[in-house]
């Protein structure tokens, strides 16, 4: 069996950490010039420049690109073959979450007792962390930090199946609607249609991580990504709620099989602060 | 697209010439605080005590920013998002607050609140939070340190780049832009 170290898991979680919060994918950042140059709306195309201007202050590496460095959600994928030696592994993650939000000048924004004291834990831990068991020797470790403005606008919906798609793209533009400036847009609309409440969310969650604008690979989703986008960018909430033609960079929507009566669907917003970066151990 | 360059405190004649749409560039003190410190603000007010600053004139700007590296007045500094504090700004804009810098749109309230005691929100742009700490100059914690980056601010601001939302004649850019650029079907 291969054998990974702590030690390796930690650091490269607070190197991830660090990077995910500093340094705007390639893939939004296309996706934003893209934007850019279609935006009719005077004052759409002027956020848009601050925005990237703004990705370029923070490659720098002094300021981060937003000061809501969110809560750190880890997707981890841990190969079957993997030995993992010198501790524990949660803890190993957790730890790498604290040296990175230290080192980096990153914001703690996680608090304990959520509905009495709301006591910050001070180190930005716990993560919220998603473990899947795959073949082969390696480790895959995403982090994802995920801000509240847009996290906040998230939905879920117990649909009859008897909605369908018409069903599920009229309340997905709905929710993009009512969340209007919220959620800091240009956003990222992540949906999720099937399985449970709990897959539904977390489909709608990995949904986010695929690189912005990438289709879904199959035709009947990514049809329906395309209808959703053209609607929500109809709606003329614009960069920043400002009024314009961009409110989404993309629409990405994951499904899972689901329940004979049931049709649960989620909706995940991910602000313009598209972070999430990955290794592979 | 013209930019108008404002300086604190407001002046009614300031706020009068302000309306929804209009770029600004704000330069001179301002307050920060968002959740805790605008729980604590009002709790203040209900038990008859003085608030750690003279809100008259000025604006209070909802932020919690990141950590300040050595040799920077403080880290990354957008604005949070500002509903949350729709319960409580009618309270400080009774004690003359005249201005609010955050995102995203403003309960019925508050928006009438603004209207009646002459008062002005602001939307900066969400995420520029690395461009906006630019334009800060100088930082300081004047009340309720332990809540960390919920304490409360005084920034001393260059030129700090916003949008008039809800102006005193009861406009709103959200309403507007939105209305201009929304296509049916
Ligand atoms: S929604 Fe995103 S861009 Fe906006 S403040 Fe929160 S983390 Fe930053």
């Amino acid at each position: 069996m291969r054998e990974v170290q702590v030690e390796t898991i930690t650091n490269e979680v607070a190197r991830l950490c660090i990077e995910a919060c500093y340094y705007l994918g390639d893939d939004v950042l296309a996706a934003l010039k893209k934007a850019r140059a279609s935006e009719p709306s005077p004052v759409g195309q002027a956020v848009l420049d601050q925005i990237l201007r703004n990705a370029e202050i923070a490659s720098q590496g002094e300021l981060p690109l937003c000061q809501d460095t969110g809560l750190t959600v880890v997707f981890l994928e841990l190969g079957q073959e993997v030995h993992i030696v010198g501790g524990n592994l949660y803890d190993a993650i957790q730890e790498g979450v604290r040296k990175g939000y230290k080192e980096g000048y990153l914001r703690k924004s996680v608090v304990d007792k959520p509905f009495s004291a709301r006591i910050n834990t001070k180190d930005n831990t716990p993560a919220v962390i998603h473990t899947e068991i795959v073949p082969g020797d390696r480790v895959k470790i995403t982090v994802a930090p995920k801000g509240g403005g847009s996290e906040n606008m998230s939905y879920l919906k117990m649909f009859s199946p008897a909605a369908g798609r018409q069903g599920i793209i009229d309340w997905v533009v709905e929710c993009v609607d009512k969340s209007g400036a919220n959620p800091c847009p240009p956003i990222i609309v992540g949906v999720g249609i099937g399985g449970t409440i709990d897959q539904t969310t977390l489909i709608a969650k990995k949904a986010l991580l695929r690189p912005v604008g990438q289709p879904h690979p199959d035709p009947e989703v990514a049809e329906l990504e395309a209808e959703i986008l053209e609607r929500v960018n109809k709606l003329g909430i614009g960069p920043q709620g400002l009024g314009g033609r961009t409110t989404a960079l993309a629409v990405h929507v994951e499904t899972f099989p689901c329940h004979i009566a049931s049709m649960p669907a989620a909706v995940n917003i991910q602000c313009h602060s598209a972070r999430h970066k990955e290794v592979v151990i | 697209m013209g930019t108008i360059k404002i300086t604190t405190p407001l002046t009614d004649e300031t706020i009068e010439q302000l309306h929804a749409g209009d770029n600004v560039l704000i330069t001179g003190t301002i307050y920060v605080g968002r959740d805790a410190a605008h729980k604590r603000m009002v709790a203040a007010l209900d038990a008859g005590q003085e608030l750690p600053f003279d809100p008259r004139g000025q604006i209070i700007y909802y932020m919690g920013p990141s950590p300040a590296r050595p040799g920077r007045p403080i880290g990354a500094a957008g604005p949070t998002t500002s509903y949350r504090m729709d319960p409580y700004a009618p309270r400080l804009l009774e004690v003359g607050l005249k201005g609010m810098i955050g995102k995203g749109n403003r309960s019925m309230p508050v928006r009438e609140a603004m209207q009646k005691y002459k008062a002005v929100y602001f939307a900066a742009i969400g995420g520029a939070a690395a461009l906006i700490a630019n334009s800060i100059k100088e930082a300081e914690v004047i009340a309720y340190p332990e809540l960390g980056a919920e304490a409360l601010r005084r920034l001393r601001v260059e030129d700090f780049p916003a949008v008039v939302v809800n102006d005193i004649y009861g406009n709103d850019a959200y309403e507007m832009g939105k209305a201009q650029y929304r296509e049916e079907g």
